[in-house]
């Protein structure tokens, strides 16, 4: 698995193997550390392969921690910090593509198949109810009521 | 010589291959007996010719052969003999020949055991499988031929990925293409079926233990490549919705959805044009997986346009036989008429419910794997779906397909009564919310979502526990009588029960490493320590060691617990000279049933200080992850091993690999 996630390394950072979120980057204060790590997990490394920048070696991921641990410092929400990255980044960075034109398809589409499942199934039951009630109404009135008096003696 | 003679059985395979496609089909369309028969010795000799062919490849790589090209890019003279053999199958050209040989063996199998089909069915079937041997052949031949001679020979080779070259993922591979692979028998006899015009009980139990063994491989591939990312990738993750990991996941989603549907067409006669279409499917995806994986789309829609030689021949195979196949069933489809009728609450039902979750879930992968790709191919600007689209989108629908999962099999078929299900499961329901309370008292400053999801797998597992306990009548009817039930259980069940069970320990798995995981990094000198989870962390010492193709700095950490010394571990930080690439090897230690997990990161600071990156988790409950993958591919095979499925065949069968060609180690 992620074959394509070890290429890149290989090609990209061959002799710079460093280890994801470094002791000497870290905050002092382990709220905003906490807080640090929590968005760090929402942000993409932008020249990996689909792994956020906290667990990342890239050196890009690398500055972004330590961008995203001077906002905080300086004060901003998780929501501000995240705003900032993606202004310098786009949406190419965040993990959890936001809500809007291009990406409506994405949101909709799991809701968009399971409303069509769904009603499929209705309609298929709708159907095959029909067509059990079609083979009973070719029986003659005595036979009918041989079905229901075997049916109902069997629950 | 050894070499070009494999080359050459290569290409004669390709010829064997397109005749077993082209003659038998012609002939079940003509009803000549004599051109039907063509099949069954075309697959055995594809078969052999491929056999040969892949062992030829495997000699080049054991005896280290650098005129050929594949061996000087993926091997190396110091390597361990497990890597040279895993070697064969880790890059892409001994990959697809592995991929064909996996297949023309299946083709072979039923080829010698379905002596039980109708000849025209058989043929059919056989057809289906040619077809795919001759496009993979020929994908081979023409652009990833594994046998290309280089002049003059290097000295050396370039060495496997260190990453690769381990044994989880030696053999992650083999499992997972044994799955797609299996998935070309289920489809070649959905597509034989919607040729023939008509779909039976037979139909369903030949195309069950295919499934079921293509499943359970698939299952333990998964589980292997994410054991491998758990212990090797250094951080402990274990699941990441990396494209790749979905190219694999899409086909299991669809194949457990046809494990099930297969059983409503084989016991009730109805879902036939379903099963078909979800047997289609699999397959489908198990081609989609291949070509995301191998054709480089998946870096960058860009990247794969630079050199799209391969990928636009797997995408060619990929519209060939998905449209084809689906086409045909657009056309086919309505001539199969259903047996019979059921109500919504009834087996039938339930097993509707589990294909629309399952299906759903699938599409939901399928969407948020290519949703990226296709926007960059329009231009619609670069977007990233991570592992919080999945979180948000998969795991709700896995949720309720979970917590209806233990009423399924307590229904009856046609017509059930859900109240008499509640009351057979009423203890398993209390058990689990007993359990989530004592969870809450346990732990109370939450996560409270976690307290649910233990309750969720010990609602799984005692429902599985209740399905066997109500079949076999244990506290309604006399003991002696319920163990006499047991010992006649049909396999099958105990495999419904084990396959659900694994469930439910996987759930705990996945709970417990979410919420409860603890994680410390720090920088320590020799002689420090530090506390992570009430255990104490010294770092003893750290040396450099030398290895059979790298060397390490190698750190010595005791793990000690109050006055206990628990155990001493030896994380690594490797560095491969061939290969220019360094690795962590992290160091696990399973105490109880948490994972104490420790990697070496850099050194820190001057370098007098001797002071280096520890990092230390302690994963709680993680092992039951695989535990449970495990439980259930064991579910799958003792399905399998059910006499019923036996009909009409012989024993062996299926998931063992082929003898020949796969190495035991």
């Amino acid at each position: 698995m992620r074959f394509l996630t070890i290429l890149f390394f290989v090609l990209w950072e061959l002799s710079i193997p460093a280890l994801a979120v470094e002791p000497d980057e870290m905050l002092d204060n382990p709220i905003l550390e906490a807080r640090a790590r929590e968005i760090s997990r929402e942000l993409r490394c932008l020249v990996c392969q689909n792994e956020n920048i906290d667990d990342s070696n890239a050196d890009l991921a690398h500055d972004l921690r330590l961008l995203v641990r001077e906002r905080i410092v300086k004060g901003d929400t998780d929501a501000q910090v995240i705003a900032f990255i993606v202004d310098r980044y786009g949406d190419f960075v965040l993990l959890r593509p936001p809500l809007q034109t291009n990406t409506l398809i994405l949101w909709a589409g799991p809701l968009l198949v399971l409303g069509v499942g769904a009603i499929s199934i209705f309609v298929f039951m709708k159907r095959a109810q029909r067509r059990s009630a079609l083979v009973l109404s070719d029986l003659t009135p005595e036979e009918r009521a041989r079905v229901q008096s075997i049916i109902e003696n069997k629950e | 010589m050894i070499i070009e003679l494999g080359h050459f059985a290569l290409i004669l395979a390709f010829c064997m291959a397109v005749i077993q496609c082209v003659i038998p089909l012609i002939g079940a369309e003509r009803g000549d007996v004599g051109w039907m028969n063509v099949a069954r010795p075309c697959a055995l000799i594809q078969a052999a010719l491929i056999i040969f062919s892949f062992a030829a490849l495997m000699y080049a790589f054991v005896t280290s052969d650098f005129s050929v090209v594949s061996v000087v890019e993926n091997s190396h003279s110091a390597k361990p003999m497990l890597y040279k053999i895993s070697g064969v199958w880790g890059n892409h050209e001994g990959s697809m020949v592995l991929w064909v040989l996996i297949l023309s063996v299946f083709g072979a199998m039923v080829a010698l055991f379905g002596t039980a089909l109708a000849p025209s069915f058989k043929a059919r079937v056989l057809g289906v499988q040619g077809a795919l041997g001759a496009a993979f052949l020929l994908f081979i031949i023409t652009t990833s031929n594994p046998f290309r001679r280089v002049f003059p020979a290097p000295v050396d080779g370039n060495g496997l990925n260190p990453l690769l070259q381990d044994p989880g993922l030696a053999f992650h591979p083999p499992f997972l293409y044994l799955g797609y692979v299996g998935f070309s028998v289920t489809f070649a006899f959905a597509v034989a079926a919607l040729l023939e015009g008509q779909v039976n009980a037979s139909w369903a139990r030949w195309v069950r233990p295919w499934t079921l063994g293509a499943w359970a491989a698939l299952t333990v591939g998964i589980a292997l490549g994410s054991y491998w990312a758990y212990y090797e990738l250094g951080w402990g993750g274990w699941w990441f919705w990396d494209p790749v990991e979905n190219a694999s996941l899409m086909p299991w989603l669809a194949g457990t959805a046809l494990l099930h549907s297969s059983v409503v067409t084989e016991k009730r006669g109805v879902l036939k044009s379903w099963s078909i279409l979800l047997a289609i499917l699999a397959f489908s995806l198990s081609l989609l997986g291949t070509f995301l994986v191998r054709s480089g789309v998946l870096t960058s829609v860009h990247a794969f346009a630079v050199d799209p030689r391969r990928g636009i021949f797997v995408l060619l195979i990929l519209a060939v036989f998905v449209g084809g196949s689906l086409t045909l069933y657009a056309l086919r489809a309505p001539l199969l008429k259903a047996d019979s009728f059921f109500a919504p609450i009834s087996r039938e039902g339930g097993l509707v419910l589990n294909n629309l979750l399952l299906t759903v879930a699938a599409a939901t992968v399928l969407i948020g794997t290519l949703y990226p790709l296709i926007l960059e191919g329009v231009d619609g600007g670069p977007i990233t779906v991570g592992p919080p689209f999945f979180n948000m989108t998969f795991g709700p629908l896995m949720v309720a397909l979970l917590v209806i999962m233990p009423f399924g099999p307590m229904l009856a078929w046609k017509r059930a009564d859900l109240l008499g299900a509640a009351q057979r499961l009423w203890w398993a329901g209390l058990l689990a919310a007993v359990t989530v309370l004592t969870v809450l008292t346990i732990v109370r400053q939450g996560p409270y979502l976690a307290a649910l999801g233990i309750g969720l797998g010990v609602w799984l597992i005692c429902g599985a526990i209740a399905e066997w306990t109500s079949r076999i009548k244990l506290f309604s009817e006399k003991t002696s009588r319920a163990w006499a039930r047991a010992r006649n259980l049909p396999r099958s069940a105990y495999g419904t029960a084990l396959g659900h069970a694994g469930m439910g320990v996987l759930v705990l798995g996945i709970t417990g490493v979410s919420a409860w995981r603890v994680e410390k990094i720090e920088a320590l000198a020799p002689g420090q320590s530090m506390n992570v989870a009430g255990y104490n962390f010294q770092l003893e010492s750290i040396a450099k060691v030398q290895g059979p193709n790298y060397w390490a700095n190698r750190a010595v950490v005791q793990v000690t617990q109050g006055e206990n010394h628990v155990v001493t571990l030896y994380p690594e930080k490797r560095s491969y000279p061939v290969a220019g690439m360094a690795t962590t090897e992290a160091a696990i230690y399973t105490h109880w049933i948490s994972d104490l997990y420790v990697v070496l990161g850099d050194r820190q600071g001057t370098p007098e200080s001797g002071a280096w990156a520890v990092r230390v988790y302690r994963n709680p409950l993680v092992d039951f992850i695989w535990i449970g993958a495990i439980i259930m591919a064991l579910g799958g095979m003792i399905s399998l091993s059910d006499r019923r499925l036996r009909i009409g065949l012989p024993a062996r069968r299926r998931v063992v690999p082929p003898s020949a060609p796969l190495p035991a180690e």
